[in-house]
């Protein structure tokens, strides 16, 4: 500070010369130790995501332009793989059903978890309890989810049938049908995921000013109105992520459907992570599998982008 | 103040709707321990039973004996407390230094880190695999361990927390000497306790629930994390489904005693993981 005033007496001088030199010498070390404990700080991480991410995802599209099965030596043979994707009946029929998929999963568990959270804004000892109850299968993994599902929609006496009886209500196949297994799937994952986004909308909305809800409701405004208007449109940010959210997950849907149909009946629940995991540890045919996985990833990322600039633009119009 | 009646019938419906969802979303769990307890005869008895005359643990003892599940869920706990407790270590390294520390090309370091969200796994399951091979490393804890630690995502929110850190305690430990390393140990860690608790909860379910990846990594009856086990014996048991439910109650108690029990912190991480994104 001092160093630089040109009113300072000789003396003072060279004095603070001399300390501004130790300063810049303790300066240099500070800056030393803090470069040398970042860098070892980040060191094992990084070279964990070099090793582990960053590097198979290179080796992944490497791969996804040679012909690999198990035994044999990878031979590069260009873009093959990806024509061979283009006029592969099965990838198209898988990738419409991943579609179909995406399309029942993300609205409708977006709406359920939307309306579950607002039915529980309410303060109080009854809403923390169905709080609790509606977030359990967030505990549960989708495998055990799967089983247990399977168990209830058993075609014969399973107790979803059984409920549909008592009810006198027609009862279904589920998974043992082409017309209801992907229904029955998306029934389970929608089960299983609706309680986690409900916490995430459920905080969404406690962040609205409450003197935003408190003045619509002086002014006289319903219950619907206070949704439409108020709550709809401040929760835009966090519907915005639940959504893009959904529909990635949407996309590589693997592990439910693994455990309850093994893409069946008849393929109706084939999906395309499905195939790509068949492609590649049942079929061993390491590059097809990847040029595959190459197409669905870049798909999802087309899609982000695609949700990140509307957002942006819609949001910018308000 | 008195209720008209509208009020009331307002009242009324909101917790029927409440309860109706109650029983979808608990229905499964319940009936899962009921058939568990059953006789194999009752399990689809019509009307169907739930609280079994007959009830009784003997389709645990049977589960034990058919397979070894007890192995399971020692190799999934090992596999998700070793991969917490490192991960958390090890982000919280990464997370300080890109919050707190200056140093040369630290915006690459955090834009490249971040950049590995955008991966999902499936595209680097078969060059893993193959990496996993060729190390000698498939069907050992290694291969459980090691890759389901690095995760941009636990890097990102630490950081996050520690950009957020008041300085004061920072610079008064620096003017009494401290080293940045002893600093992080003795402030920066302390303080990060919630959302360590958080996110350790989070990288403990994920890691108890994983099922792709261990599946591929080791599916050695032996080497078997739990959802594998379920799945194997689903398979082997076809129609046991008492059994089965048995089965899937033993591998659900843990992640429900956690989830009771630290409910609180649950909910933080998912309000953590899924708000300020």
């Amino acid at each position: 500070m001092s160093a630089s005033e040109p009113t300072a007496a000789p003396s003072l001088q060279s004095r603070a010369n001399r300390s501004l030199g130790q300063r810049l010498q303790n300066i240099n070390r500070d800056r030393l130790e803090q470069v040398i404990t970042a860098y070892l700080f980040l060191l094992p991480d990084v070279l964990g995501l070099l090793l582990f991410i960053i590097g198979p995802m290179l080796l992944a599209l490497v791969i996804s332009f040679t012909d690999w099965r198990l035994t044999g030596t990878p031979e590069f043979i260009g873009f093959r793989n990806y024509e061979i994707i283009l006029r592969d009946p099965k990838f198209g029929a898988s990738l419409g059903r991943t579609i179909i998929y995406t399309l029942g999963f993300v609205p409708v568990v977006y709406t359920l978890s939307l309306g579950m959270a607002v039915l529980l804004t309410r303060k109080g000892r009854a809403n923390f309890f169905f709080r609790t109850i509606y977030f359990m299968p967030v505990a549960m993994s989708m495998v055990v989810a799967g089983v247990i599902w399977r168990f209830m929609f058993d075609p014969g006496n399973g107790l979803i049938n059984e409920s549909l009886r008592f009810f006198g209500l027609p009862t279904a196949q589920w998974t043992g049908n082409v017309q209801s297994a992907m229904a029955s799937v998306l029934i389970v994952a929608v089960w299983k995921n609706v309680g986690y986004f409900m916490i995430i909308l459920l905080a969404g909305i406690q962040d609205i000013p409450s003197d935003y809800i408190e003045s619509a409701q002086i002014d006289g405004a319903n219950r619907w109105k206070i949704f439409r208007h108020i709550i709809l449109p401040l929760l835009r940010p966090t519907s915005f992520f639940v959504i893009t959210i959904l529909s990635i997950n949407a996309l590589q849907a693997f592990d439910q459907i693994y455990v309850m149909t093994r893409g069946g009946p008849a393929q109706a629940t084939y999906t395309l992570v499905m195939y790509i995991y068949e492609k590649a540890f049942r079929e061993w045919n390491f590059g097809y599998s990847g040029a595959m996985a190459a197409v669905l990833f870049a798909m999802i990322l087309v899609l982000t982008i695609v949700q990140v600039r509307y957002f942006r633009s819609s949001d910018e119009r308000q | 103040m008195k209720k008209t009646r509208s009020q009331l019938l307002g009242t009324g419906g909101y917790y029927v709707i409440c309860i109706i969802l109650a029983i979808v979303f608990a229905g499964p769990f319940i009936w899962m321990l009921s058939s568990s307890l059953k006789p194999a005869n009752e399990i689809f008895a019509r009307p169907p039973i739930l609280i079994s005359p007959n009830a009784s643990f003997d389709n645990y003892q049977e589960v034990f004996r058919q397979a070894p599940f007890e192995r399971y869920m020692y190799n999934s706990f090992f596999v998700a407390t070793t991969v917490t407790a490192v991960a958390l270590l090890l982000h919280s390294m990464a997370g300080y230094a890109l919050a707190r520390l200056d140093f040369p090309g630290k915006r690459i370091a955090f834009a490249g880190i971040l950049a590995t969200l955008m991966i999902p796994f499936y595209t680097i399951l078969i060059p893993l695999a193959l990496l996993m091979r060729d190390l000698g490393w498939l069907n050992t804890y290694l291969a459980l361990i090691v890759p389901a630690i690095p995760h941009a995502f636990g890097i990102f929110w630490l950081r996050q927390f520690f950009l957020g850190m008041p300085s004061e305690l920072e610079d008064a430990a620096r003017i009494d000497g401290a080293t940045r390393v002893g600093i992080f140990f003795r402030i920066a860690l302390p303080l990060a306790r919630p959302v360590l608790a958080a996110l350790a909860v989070f990288f403990f379910l994920a890691n108890w629930d994983a099922f792709l990846w261990p599946l591929i990594a080791a599916n050695e009856p032996d080497m078997r994390m739990v959802q594998v086990g379920i799945q194997s014996f689903t398979g082997e048991h076809g129609n046991a489904w008492e059994l089965i439910m048995a089965a899937s109650v033993i591998a659900v108690l843990p992640t429900l005693i956690l989830f009771f029990g630290l409910q609180r912190f649950i909910v933080a991480s998912v309000k953590l993981t899924g708000l300020k994104g």
